[in-house]
Protein backbone atom coordinates (compact mmCIF):
# COMPACT_ATOMS: atom_id res chain seq x y z
CA UNK A 1 0.00 0.00 0.00
CA UNK A 2 2.83 2.50 0.43
CA UNK A 3 4.73 1.73 -2.43
CA UNK A 4 5.12 4.85 -4.79
CA UNK A 5 7.30 5.96 -7.77
CA UNK A 6 10.44 7.89 -7.61
CA UNK A 7 11.77 9.48 -10.90
CA UNK A 8 10.62 6.09 -12.77
CA UNK A 9 11.33 3.40 -10.38
CA UNK A 10 8.69 1.68 -7.81
CA UNK A 11 10.28 1.55 -4.62
CA UNK A 12 8.45 -0.06 -1.72
CA UNK A 13 7.66 3.15 0.60
CA UNK A 14 8.01 6.88 0.50
CA UNK A 15 10.45 6.63 3.33
CA UNK A 16 14.02 8.42 2.14
CA UNK A 17 17.21 7.78 4.42
CA UNK A 18 18.28 11.70 4.75
CA UNK A 19 21.70 12.78 3.99
CA UNK A 20 24.33 12.49 6.03
CA UNK A 21 22.60 9.98 8.55
CA UNK A 22 23.92 6.28 8.11
CA UNK A 23 25.33 6.67 4.81
CA UNK A 24 28.80 6.37 4.96
CA UNK A 25 29.45 3.41 3.29
CA UNK A 26 27.63 1.60 0.33
CA UNK A 27 27.10 -1.55 2.86
CA UNK A 28 25.77 0.87 5.29
CA UNK A 29 23.26 2.17 2.75
CA UNK A 30 22.11 -1.43 1.96
CA UNK A 31 21.80 -2.52 5.49
CA UNK A 32 19.44 0.91 5.70
CA UNK A 33 17.73 -0.80 2.68
CA UNK A 34 16.95 -3.78 4.97
CA UNK A 35 15.73 -1.87 7.43
CA UNK A 36 12.50 -0.64 5.55
CA UNK A 37 13.68 2.44 3.49
CA UNK A 38 12.01 2.89 0.15
CA UNK A 39 15.24 5.44 -1.22
CA UNK A 40 18.48 6.33 0.36
CA UNK A 41 20.66 9.04 0.18
CA UNK A 42 24.27 9.19 0.47
CA UNK A 43 26.31 11.10 2.76
CA UNK A 44 27.28 14.51 0.84
CA UNK A 45 30.20 14.79 -1.46
CA UNK A 46 32.85 17.78 -1.89
CA UNK A 47 35.29 18.26 -4.84
CA UNK A 48 38.04 16.83 -1.98
CA UNK A 49 37.63 14.72 0.95
CA UNK A 50 36.79 16.16 4.08
CA UNK A 51 37.56 14.80 7.88
CA UNK A 52 34.78 16.87 9.39
CA UNK A 53 34.63 18.87 12.59
CA UNK A 54 36.37 18.32 15.78
CA UNK A 55 33.96 16.31 18.26
CA UNK A 56 31.65 16.35 20.24
CA UNK A 57 29.70 16.10 16.94
CA UNK A 58 26.12 16.15 18.64
CA UNK A 59 25.12 16.41 21.87
CA UNK A 60 21.70 15.61 22.90
CA UNK A 61 18.98 18.49 23.45
CA UNK A 62 15.85 18.84 25.74
CA UNK A 63 14.40 19.23 22.70
CA UNK A 64 15.89 17.04 19.82
CA UNK A 65 19.60 17.12 18.69
CA UNK A 66 22.25 19.36 17.72
CA UNK A 67 24.68 18.04 15.28
CA UNK A 68 27.55 19.49 13.49
CA UNK A 69 29.26 17.06 11.69
CA UNK A 70 31.05 19.18 9.25
CA UNK A 71 30.00 16.91 5.78
CA UNK A 72 32.87 14.04 6.98
CA UNK A 73 33.34 12.13 3.52
CA UNK A 74 35.67 10.61 1.11
CA UNK A 75 35.61 13.22 -1.41
CA UNK A 76 33.56 12.70 -5.02
CA UNK A 77 35.95 10.43 -6.55
CA UNK A 78 36.11 8.12 -4.04
CA UNK A 79 32.43 8.28 -2.81
CA UNK A 80 31.24 7.44 -6.59
CA UNK A 81 33.49 4.54 -6.30
CA UNK A 82 32.39 3.88 -3.02
CA UNK A 83 28.53 3.83 -3.65
CA UNK A 84 28.86 3.02 -7.38
CA UNK A 85 27.01 -0.65 -9.08
CA UNK A 86 24.23 -0.12 -7.33
CA UNK A 87 21.27 -2.31 -8.61
CA UNK A 88 19.16 -2.46 -5.63
CA UNK A 89 15.37 -1.96 -6.15
CA UNK A 90 15.80 0.88 -3.39
CA UNK A 91 17.10 4.19 -5.50
CA UNK A 92 20.00 5.71 -4.62
CA UNK A 93 20.64 9.73 -3.96
CA UNK A 94 23.99 10.70 -4.58
CA UNK A 95 24.20 14.37 -2.33
CA UNK A 96 26.53 16.88 -3.70
CA UNK A 97 27.96 19.74 -1.95
CA UNK A 98 29.73 22.72 -3.53
CA UNK A 99 31.03 25.94 -2.47
CA UNK A 100 29.56 27.49 -5.50
CA UNK A 101 28.11 27.08 -9.00
CA UNK A 102 30.98 25.96 -10.32
CA UNK A 103 32.10 23.45 -7.87
CA UNK A 104 28.43 21.87 -7.68
CA UNK A 105 28.80 21.94 -11.54
CA UNK A 106 31.78 20.08 -11.54
CA UNK A 107 30.47 17.67 -8.97
CA UNK A 108 27.33 17.30 -10.91
CA UNK A 109 29.63 16.19 -14.00
CA UNK A 110 31.44 13.41 -12.70
CA UNK A 111 28.50 12.23 -10.81
CA UNK A 112 27.10 12.00 -14.71
CA UNK A 113 30.25 10.82 -15.82
CA UNK A 114 30.56 7.78 -13.48
CA UNK A 115 29.62 4.22 -15.04
CA UNK A 116 27.32 2.20 -13.49
CA UNK A 117 26.92 4.42 -10.81
CA UNK A 118 23.23 3.03 -10.84
CA UNK A 119 21.92 6.14 -9.08
CA UNK A 120 18.37 7.80 -9.37
CA UNK A 121 18.75 11.07 -8.78
CA UNK A 122 21.17 14.11 -7.19
CA UNK A 123 20.54 15.75 -4.82
CA UNK A 124 22.42 19.28 -3.39
CA UNK A 125 22.27 20.33 -0.17
CA UNK A 126 22.32 23.98 -0.01
CA UNK A 127 20.89 24.22 3.61
CA UNK A 128 23.84 23.05 6.12
CA UNK A 129 23.64 25.13 8.93
CA UNK A 130 26.83 24.74 10.49
CA UNK A 131 30.14 24.29 8.14
CA UNK A 132 31.53 27.74 6.77
CA UNK A 133 31.76 27.88 3.24
CA UNK A 134 28.66 25.53 2.21
CA UNK A 135 25.00 26.04 2.98
CA UNK A 136 23.43 28.63 4.73
CA UNK A 137 26.45 29.85 6.43
CA UNK A 138 27.63 31.65 3.17
CA UNK A 139 24.02 32.21 2.15
CA UNK A 140 23.74 29.29 -0.78
CA UNK A 141 19.54 29.06 0.05
CA UNK A 142 19.39 32.64 -1.01
CA UNK A 143 16.60 32.45 -4.25
CA UNK A 144 19.35 34.14 -6.83
CA UNK A 145 21.92 32.03 -5.48
CA UNK A 146 19.21 28.85 -5.57
CA UNK A 147 18.29 29.87 -9.44
CA UNK A 148 22.16 29.78 -10.61
CA UNK A 149 23.67 26.59 -8.30
CA UNK A 150 20.11 24.73 -10.21
CA UNK A 151 21.19 25.57 -13.93
CA UNK A 152 24.40 24.98 -13.03
CA UNK A 153 24.06 21.45 -12.08
CA UNK A 154 21.32 20.98 -14.54
CA UNK A 155 23.28 21.68 -17.80
CA UNK A 156 25.83 18.90 -15.82
CA UNK A 157 23.83 15.76 -15.07
CA UNK A 158 20.97 14.14 -16.84
CA UNK A 159 20.08 12.38 -13.35
CA UNK A 160 16.64 14.20 -11.76
CA UNK A 161 17.90 17.19 -9.40
CA UNK A 162 16.78 17.65 -6.11
CA UNK A 163 17.35 20.58 -4.22
CA UNK A 164 17.75 20.63 -0.48
CA UNK A 165 16.68 24.19 1.36
CA UNK A 166 16.93 25.34 4.44
CA UNK A 167 13.96 25.74 7.12
CA UNK A 168 15.91 28.04 8.71
CA UNK A 169 15.88 30.74 5.94
CA UNK A 170 13.49 33.33 5.71
CA UNK A 171 12.06 33.21 1.57
CA UNK A 172 12.37 29.38 0.89
CA UNK A 173 9.15 29.63 -0.84
CA UNK A 174 11.26 32.35 -3.38
CA UNK A 175 13.90 29.54 -3.12
CA UNK A 176 11.71 26.89 -3.89
CA UNK A 177 10.33 28.54 -6.75
CA UNK A 178 13.89 29.54 -8.11
CA UNK A 179 14.84 25.81 -8.05
CA UNK A 180 11.86 24.96 -10.39
CA UNK A 181 12.25 27.60 -12.45
CA UNK A 182 15.73 26.66 -13.04
CA UNK A 183 15.34 23.69 -14.08
CA UNK A 184 15.03 21.38 -10.60
CA UNK A 185 12.85 18.35 -10.32
CA UNK A 186 11.67 18.04 -6.93
CA UNK A 187 12.43 20.03 -3.67
CA UNK A 188 13.75 18.37 -0.72
CA UNK A 189 12.03 20.86 2.13
CA UNK A 190 14.17 19.82 5.21
CA UNK A 191 17.69 20.36 6.43
CA UNK A 192 18.51 20.54 10.34
CA UNK A 193 17.23 23.94 11.79
CA UNK A 194 19.37 26.94 13.13
CA UNK A 195 22.41 26.52 13.84
CA UNK A 196 21.23 26.05 17.63
CA UNK A 197 24.14 25.82 20.76
CA UNK A 198 24.25 24.06 23.69
CA UNK A 199 26.15 25.04 26.53
CA UNK A 200 27.21 23.21 29.21
CA UNK A 201 27.08 24.75 32.76
CA UNK A 202 29.50 23.28 34.45
CA UNK A 203 32.24 23.58 31.99
CA UNK A 204 30.88 26.95 31.00
CA UNK A 205 31.86 26.15 27.31
CA UNK A 206 29.84 25.40 24.03
CA UNK A 207 29.61 21.32 23.87
CA UNK A 208 29.90 20.86 20.28
CA UNK A 209 33.12 20.75 18.62
CA UNK A 210 31.65 23.24 16.23
CA UNK A 211 30.21 25.56 19.03
CA UNK A 212 27.24 25.53 17.28
CA UNK A 213 25.16 22.70 15.34
CA UNK A 214 21.96 22.09 13.61
CA UNK A 215 19.03 21.18 15.44
CA UNK A 216 16.86 17.77 14.56
CA UNK A 217 14.11 15.54 15.69
CA UNK A 218 10.78 15.72 16.68
CA UNK A 219 10.77 19.84 17.96
CA UNK A 220 11.57 20.51 14.54
CA UNK A 221 8.53 19.00 12.86
CA UNK A 222 5.93 21.90 12.75
CA UNK A 223 8.43 24.00 10.92
CA UNK A 224 9.09 21.46 8.60
CA UNK A 225 5.65 20.94 8.05
CA UNK A 226 4.57 24.63 7.30
CA UNK A 227 7.48 24.58 5.19
CA UNK A 228 6.12 22.23 2.59
CA UNK A 229 3.01 23.51 3.25
CA UNK A 230 3.70 26.96 2.08
CA UNK A 231 5.71 25.53 -0.89
CA UNK A 232 3.04 23.08 -2.24
CA UNK A 233 0.85 25.93 -2.89
CA UNK A 234 3.90 27.71 -4.73
CA UNK A 235 5.65 24.95 -6.82
CA UNK A 236 4.36 22.54 -8.72
CA UNK A 237 7.84 19.82 -9.18
CA UNK A 238 6.90 17.47 -5.99
CA UNK A 239 8.54 17.79 -2.40
CA UNK A 240 10.66 15.79 -0.09
CA UNK A 241 8.94 16.73 3.48
CA UNK A 242 12.15 15.57 5.81
CA UNK A 243 12.17 16.99 9.25
CA UNK A 244 11.54 15.50 12.99
CA UNK A 245 9.91 12.47 10.92
CA UNK A 246 9.55 10.25 13.71
CA UNK A 247 6.69 7.58 13.58
CA UNK A 248 4.05 6.84 10.53
CA UNK A 249 1.81 9.56 11.36
CA UNK A 250 4.54 12.42 11.31
CA UNK A 251 4.61 10.49 7.75
CA UNK A 252 1.05 11.11 7.14
CA UNK A 253 1.40 14.57 8.20
CA UNK A 254 4.17 15.61 5.87
CA UNK A 255 2.75 14.21 3.40
CA UNK A 256 -0.71 15.96 3.78
CA UNK A 257 1.18 19.12 3.73
CA UNK A 258 1.84 18.43 0.43
CA UNK A 259 5.48 15.73 0.40
CA UNK A 260 5.18 13.00 -2.02
CA UNK A 261 7.89 11.47 0.26
CA UNK A 262 9.54 11.76 3.35
CA UNK A 263 13.18 12.32 4.64
CA UNK A 264 14.33 10.46 8.25
CA UNK A 265 17.51 10.87 9.53
CA UNK A 266 17.43 11.64 13.45
CA UNK A 267 14.56 8.68 13.96
CA UNK A 268 17.27 7.00 13.93
CA UNK A 269 18.41 7.98 17.33
CA UNK A 270 14.78 7.71 19.55
CA UNK A 271 13.87 4.63 17.86
CA UNK A 272 17.13 2.69 16.07
CA UNK A 273 17.99 1.33 13.16
CA UNK A 274 15.01 -0.13 11.94
CA UNK A 275 12.78 3.05 12.22
CA UNK A 276 12.16 3.25 8.54
CA UNK A 277 10.29 -0.25 8.75
CA UNK A 278 8.49 0.91 11.51
CA UNK A 279 7.69 4.01 10.15
CA UNK A 280 6.29 2.40 6.56
CA UNK A 281 4.63 -0.20 8.47
CA UNK A 282 2.59 2.43 10.97
CA UNK A 283 1.94 4.37 7.70
CA UNK A 284 0.09 0.95 6.41
CA UNK A 285 -2.08 0.23 9.69
CA UNK A 286 -2.91 4.23 9.60
CA UNK A 287 -3.60 4.00 5.82
CA UNK A 288 -6.01 1.11 6.31
CA UNK A 289 -7.84 2.29 9.61
CA UNK A 290 -8.74 5.18 7.73
CA UNK A 291 -9.65 4.01 4.58
CA UNK A 292 -6.65 4.96 2.20
CA UNK A 293 -5.40 2.74 -0.11
CA UNK A 294 -3.13 5.18 -1.94
CA UNK A 295 -0.27 7.55 -0.92
CA UNK A 296 -1.97 9.74 -3.85
CA UNK A 297 -4.96 10.42 -1.60
CA UNK A 298 -2.67 11.78 1.24
CA UNK A 299 -0.04 14.11 -0.57
CA UNK A 300 -1.37 17.04 -0.38
CA UNK A 301 -4.89 16.51 1.27
CA UNK A 302 -4.59 19.77 3.89
CA UNK A 303 -4.43 21.74 0.90
CA UNK A 304 -8.34 20.54 -0.50
CA UNK B 1 6.64 21.60 33.87
CA UNK B 2 9.73 18.91 34.87
CA UNK B 3 12.62 19.04 32.42
CA UNK B 4 12.86 16.40 29.98
CA UNK B 5 15.37 13.48 30.63
CA UNK B 6 17.42 13.32 28.51
CA UNK B 7 19.18 9.64 27.07
CA UNK B 8 22.67 10.34 26.74
CA UNK B 9 23.39 13.33 29.71
CA UNK B 10 26.57 14.87 29.40
CA UNK B 11 28.37 14.25 32.80
CA UNK B 12 30.53 16.41 34.81
CA UNK B 13 32.44 14.76 37.42
CA UNK B 14 35.78 15.07 39.30
CA UNK B 15 38.87 13.15 38.98
CA UNK B 16 39.66 11.27 41.63
CA UNK B 17 42.78 9.33 41.63
CA UNK B 18 45.46 9.57 38.32
CA UNK B 19 47.92 6.70 38.17
CA UNK B 20 50.73 6.46 36.08
CA UNK B 21 51.06 3.10 34.38
CA UNK B 22 54.03 3.66 32.09
CA UNK B 23 55.88 6.36 30.33
CA UNK B 24 52.84 7.25 28.09
CA UNK B 25 49.75 6.24 29.75
CA UNK B 26 47.88 7.36 32.67
CA UNK B 27 44.51 5.58 34.95
CA UNK B 28 42.19 8.05 35.64
CA UNK B 29 39.55 7.06 38.42
CA UNK B 30 36.51 9.19 38.27
CA UNK B 31 34.30 10.03 41.58
CA UNK B 32 30.97 8.67 39.66
CA UNK B 33 29.31 5.65 39.74
CA UNK B 34 27.49 4.41 36.34
CA UNK B 35 25.87 1.14 35.37
CA UNK B 36 28.92 0.29 33.05
CA UNK B 37 29.47 -3.59 31.49
CA UNK B 38 32.93 -4.94 30.20
CA UNK B 39 33.38 -3.63 26.51
CA UNK B 40 31.50 -0.07 26.54
CA UNK B 41 33.16 3.34 25.87
CA UNK B 42 32.73 6.26 26.80
CA UNK B 43 32.86 9.53 24.75
CA UNK B 44 35.63 11.69 26.95
CA UNK B 45 35.30 15.40 26.18
CA UNK B 46 38.00 17.69 26.51
CA UNK B 47 36.20 21.67 25.89
CA UNK B 48 37.47 23.15 23.15
CA UNK B 49 39.84 20.56 22.36
CA UNK B 50 37.56 17.60 21.25
CA UNK B 51 36.20 13.89 21.83
CA UNK B 52 37.40 10.67 21.83
CA UNK B 53 35.91 7.46 22.73
CA UNK B 54 37.66 5.40 25.53
CA UNK B 55 37.22 2.32 26.71
CA UNK B 56 35.98 1.48 30.46
CA UNK B 57 38.25 -0.52 32.66
CA UNK B 58 36.34 -0.73 35.75
CA UNK B 59 32.53 1.07 36.71
CA UNK B 60 33.24 1.88 40.12
CA UNK B 61 35.12 4.04 40.50
CA UNK B 62 34.79 4.92 36.95
CA UNK B 63 38.04 4.35 35.69
CA UNK B 64 39.54 5.00 32.09
CA UNK B 65 42.85 4.31 30.44
CA UNK B 66 44.55 7.03 28.72
CA UNK B 67 47.58 6.86 25.89
CA UNK B 68 48.77 10.29 25.53
CA UNK B 69 49.21 10.19 21.48
CA UNK B 70 47.49 13.24 20.49
CA UNK B 71 45.63 16.14 21.49
CA UNK B 72 42.68 15.19 23.28
CA UNK B 73 44.85 12.26 24.82
CA UNK B 74 47.39 14.80 25.98
CA UNK B 75 45.01 16.82 27.61
CA UNK B 76 42.63 13.86 29.30
CA UNK B 77 46.76 12.47 30.60
CA UNK B 78 47.37 15.60 31.91
CA UNK B 79 44.28 15.88 34.40
CA UNK B 80 45.31 15.84 38.36
CA UNK B 81 43.46 14.84 41.29
CA UNK B 82 39.90 17.10 41.81
CA UNK B 83 39.91 18.28 37.97
CA UNK B 84 36.69 18.11 36.38
CA UNK B 85 36.08 15.83 33.47
CA UNK B 86 33.00 15.62 30.95
CA UNK B 87 32.09 12.64 29.34
CA UNK B 88 28.64 10.98 27.53
CA UNK B 89 28.07 6.98 28.23
CA UNK B 90 27.92 4.48 28.65
CA UNK B 91 28.08 3.50 24.86
CA UNK B 92 28.15 -0.42 23.27
CA UNK B 93 27.72 -4.14 23.43
CA UNK B 94 29.46 -4.73 26.36
CA UNK B 95 31.25 -8.43 26.44
CA UNK B 96 28.44 -10.29 27.72
CA UNK B 97 28.99 -14.18 29.02
CA UNK B 98 26.37 -16.84 29.13
CA UNK B 99 25.42 -18.47 32.76
CA UNK B 100 27.09 -21.70 32.17
CA UNK B 101 31.03 -20.58 31.45
CA UNK B 102 33.01 -21.64 34.38
CA UNK B 103 36.62 -20.82 32.53
CA UNK B 104 37.10 -17.42 30.56
CA UNK B 105 40.05 -16.44 28.54
CA UNK B 106 40.95 -12.85 28.67
CA UNK B 107 43.54 -12.25 25.87
CA UNK B 108 44.78 -8.06 25.55
CA UNK B 109 47.06 -6.79 23.40
CA UNK B 110 48.65 -3.44 24.05
CA UNK B 111 45.69 -0.92 25.38
CA UNK B 112 43.03 -3.84 24.99
CA UNK B 113 43.94 -4.71 28.43
CA UNK B 114 42.18 -2.41 29.69
CA UNK B 115 38.53 -3.42 29.17
CA UNK B 116 39.82 -7.02 29.82
CA UNK B 117 40.68 -6.06 33.61
CA UNK B 118 37.17 -5.36 33.86
CA UNK B 119 35.84 -8.16 32.08
CA UNK B 120 38.08 -10.55 34.53
CA UNK B 121 37.09 -8.35 37.36
CA UNK B 122 33.47 -9.17 36.65
CA UNK B 123 33.39 -12.36 36.43
CA UNK B 124 35.39 -13.48 39.05
CA UNK B 125 32.45 -11.34 40.56
CA UNK B 126 30.51 -14.12 39.05
CA UNK B 127 32.40 -17.11 40.03
CA UNK B 128 33.68 -17.65 36.54
CA UNK B 129 37.75 -18.27 36.79
CA UNK B 130 39.28 -15.69 34.58
CA UNK B 131 42.40 -16.19 33.20
CA UNK B 132 44.65 -13.62 31.23
CA UNK B 133 47.20 -12.87 28.49
CA UNK B 134 48.69 -9.55 28.28
CA UNK B 135 50.66 -8.83 24.99
CA UNK B 136 52.69 -6.13 24.45
CA UNK B 137 55.83 -4.94 22.50
CA UNK B 138 58.51 -4.76 25.67
CA UNK B 139 57.98 -4.94 28.89
CA UNK B 140 57.63 -1.03 29.54
CA UNK B 141 54.40 -0.82 27.41
CA UNK B 142 52.30 -3.49 29.86
CA UNK B 143 50.36 -2.08 31.96
CA UNK B 144 47.27 -3.33 34.79
CA UNK B 145 49.10 -6.52 34.91
CA UNK B 146 49.54 -5.78 38.91
CA UNK B 147 45.56 -5.50 38.26
CA UNK B 148 44.97 -8.32 36.66
CA UNK B 149 46.87 -10.30 39.26
CA UNK B 150 44.01 -9.44 41.60
CA UNK B 151 41.49 -11.09 39.46
CA UNK B 152 42.43 -14.15 37.55
CA UNK B 153 43.54 -17.23 38.18
CA UNK B 154 46.86 -16.85 36.22
CA UNK B 155 48.47 -14.29 34.50
CA UNK B 156 50.62 -14.90 31.53
CA UNK B 157 52.90 -12.00 29.56
CA UNK B 158 54.35 -12.31 26.26
CA UNK B 159 56.25 -9.11 24.55
CA UNK B 160 57.49 -8.89 21.09
CA UNK B 161 61.05 -8.76 21.66
CA UNK B 162 61.23 -10.85 25.02
CA UNK B 163 62.00 -8.06 27.86
CA UNK B 164 59.01 -10.09 29.58
CA UNK B 165 57.37 -13.03 29.93
CA UNK B 166 57.36 -14.90 26.61
CA UNK B 167 58.87 -13.71 23.12
CA UNK B 168 56.30 -13.15 20.75
CA UNK B 169 52.59 -12.07 20.76
CA UNK B 170 49.75 -13.38 22.70
CA UNK B 171 49.24 -16.33 20.69
CA UNK B 172 52.51 -17.71 21.91
CA UNK B 173 50.29 -18.39 25.22
CA UNK B 174 47.10 -18.45 24.34
CA UNK B 175 47.45 -21.07 21.70
CA UNK B 176 48.29 -23.60 24.59
CA UNK B 177 45.03 -21.83 26.77
CA UNK B 178 42.08 -22.10 24.18
CA UNK B 179 41.11 -25.22 24.22
CA UNK B 180 41.30 -25.83 27.91
CA UNK B 181 38.54 -22.85 28.32
CA UNK B 182 35.17 -22.41 27.87
CA UNK B 183 34.73 -18.83 26.34
CA UNK B 184 37.80 -16.69 24.56
CA UNK B 185 37.40 -12.78 25.35
CA UNK B 186 39.92 -10.72 23.42
CA UNK B 187 40.80 -7.00 22.88
CA UNK B 188 43.81 -5.55 21.15
CA UNK B 189 45.10 -5.39 17.35
CA UNK B 190 42.83 -6.77 14.72
CA UNK B 191 45.39 -9.09 13.30
CA UNK B 192 45.89 -10.04 16.84
CA UNK B 193 41.90 -10.63 17.35
CA UNK B 194 41.89 -12.14 13.85
CA UNK B 195 43.85 -14.76 14.98
CA UNK B 196 42.46 -15.77 18.14
CA UNK B 197 39.08 -15.71 16.48
CA UNK B 198 40.29 -18.33 14.11
CA UNK B 199 41.64 -20.15 16.36
CA UNK B 200 38.72 -20.11 18.97
CA UNK B 201 36.81 -21.74 15.52
CA UNK B 202 39.57 -24.86 15.18
CA UNK B 203 38.91 -25.01 18.53
CA UNK B 204 35.22 -24.89 18.97
CA UNK B 205 35.40 -22.84 21.84
CA UNK B 206 32.92 -19.47 21.31
CA UNK B 207 34.88 -16.34 21.33
CA UNK B 208 33.96 -12.41 21.63
CA UNK B 209 36.06 -9.81 20.16
CA UNK B 210 35.96 -6.12 20.34
CA UNK B 211 36.64 -3.36 17.24
CA UNK B 212 37.74 -0.09 17.24
CA UNK B 213 37.30 2.22 14.52
CA UNK B 214 37.06 5.41 13.98
CA UNK B 215 34.36 7.21 15.58
CA UNK B 216 32.74 10.35 15.97
CA UNK B 217 29.24 10.55 17.42
CA UNK B 218 29.11 7.20 18.95
CA UNK B 219 25.31 6.72 19.15
CA UNK B 220 24.89 5.23 16.08
CA UNK B 221 23.64 8.36 13.81
CA UNK B 222 26.79 9.75 11.57
CA UNK B 223 27.61 6.22 10.02
CA UNK B 224 31.43 6.54 10.71
CA UNK B 225 32.27 3.55 12.63
CA UNK B 226 30.95 1.51 9.58
CA UNK B 227 32.48 -1.82 9.20
CA UNK B 228 30.61 -3.62 6.37
CA UNK B 229 27.84 -2.23 7.32
CA UNK B 230 28.04 -2.88 10.93
CA UNK B 231 28.33 -0.17 13.58
CA UNK B 232 30.82 -0.24 16.43
CA UNK B 233 29.04 1.82 18.28
CA UNK B 234 25.59 0.30 18.36
CA UNK B 235 25.98 -3.10 16.94
CA UNK B 236 29.56 -3.43 18.40
CA UNK B 237 32.41 -2.71 19.50
CA UNK B 238 31.81 -6.33 20.82
CA UNK B 239 31.24 -8.56 18.15
CA UNK B 240 31.38 -12.61 18.26
CA UNK B 241 34.31 -13.97 16.94
CA UNK B 242 31.99 -15.61 14.42
CA UNK B 243 30.57 -12.58 13.13
CA UNK B 244 33.68 -10.46 12.94
CA UNK B 245 35.38 -13.34 10.75
CA UNK B 246 32.56 -12.96 8.54
CA UNK B 247 33.37 -9.51 8.17
CA UNK B 248 35.40 -9.24 5.10
CA UNK B 249 37.05 -5.54 6.44
CA UNK B 250 38.14 -7.21 9.49
CA UNK B 251 41.81 -7.60 10.01
CA UNK B 252 42.34 -6.25 6.35
CA UNK B 253 41.33 -2.59 6.36
CA UNK B 254 40.05 0.68 8.45
CA UNK B 255 38.70 3.94 7.14
CA UNK B 256 39.94 7.34 8.52
CA UNK B 257 37.78 10.22 9.36
CA UNK B 258 36.69 11.18 5.72
CA UNK B 259 35.62 7.66 5.11
CA UNK B 260 37.97 6.75 2.64
CA UNK B 261 39.75 3.08 2.89
CA UNK B 262 43.05 2.84 4.83
CA UNK B 263 46.01 0.15 4.97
Amino acid sequence: MPETAFFGKRIKNPIILASGILGMTKAGLERTCENGCGAVTTKSLTPEPRKGHEGPNIVETESGILNAMGYPNPGIDDGLKEFGGWKREEALIISIAGKDEKEFAGLAKKVDAEKNLGATAVEAVLSCPHTPGYGTMVGQGTPESVGRITAAIKENTKLPLIIKLSPSVPGEIKAAQAAEEGGADAINMGNSLGPGMRIDIHRKKPVLGFAMGGLSGPPIKPIAVRCVYDIYENVKIPIIGTGGINAGVDAIEMMMAGAQWVGVGTAVYYRGADVFGRIAREMEAWMELNGYSKLKEITGAAHE
Amino acid sequence: MNRYELLNPVYTKKVKKVIKENYRVKTIEIDHYIDALPGQFLMVWVPGVGERPMSIGNSAPLTISVANVGKVSSKICGLKEGDDISYRGPFGKPFLLPKTVRKVLCVGGGYGVVPMYFLAKTAKENRIEAYAVVGAKTAKDIIWEKQLFMVCKEVFVTTDDGSRGKKGTVMAEAEELIGKMDYVCCCGPEKMMEAVAKLCREKKVPCLVSIERYMKCGVGICGSCDINGKLCCLDGPVFSGEDALSLSEFGKCSRDATGRKTR
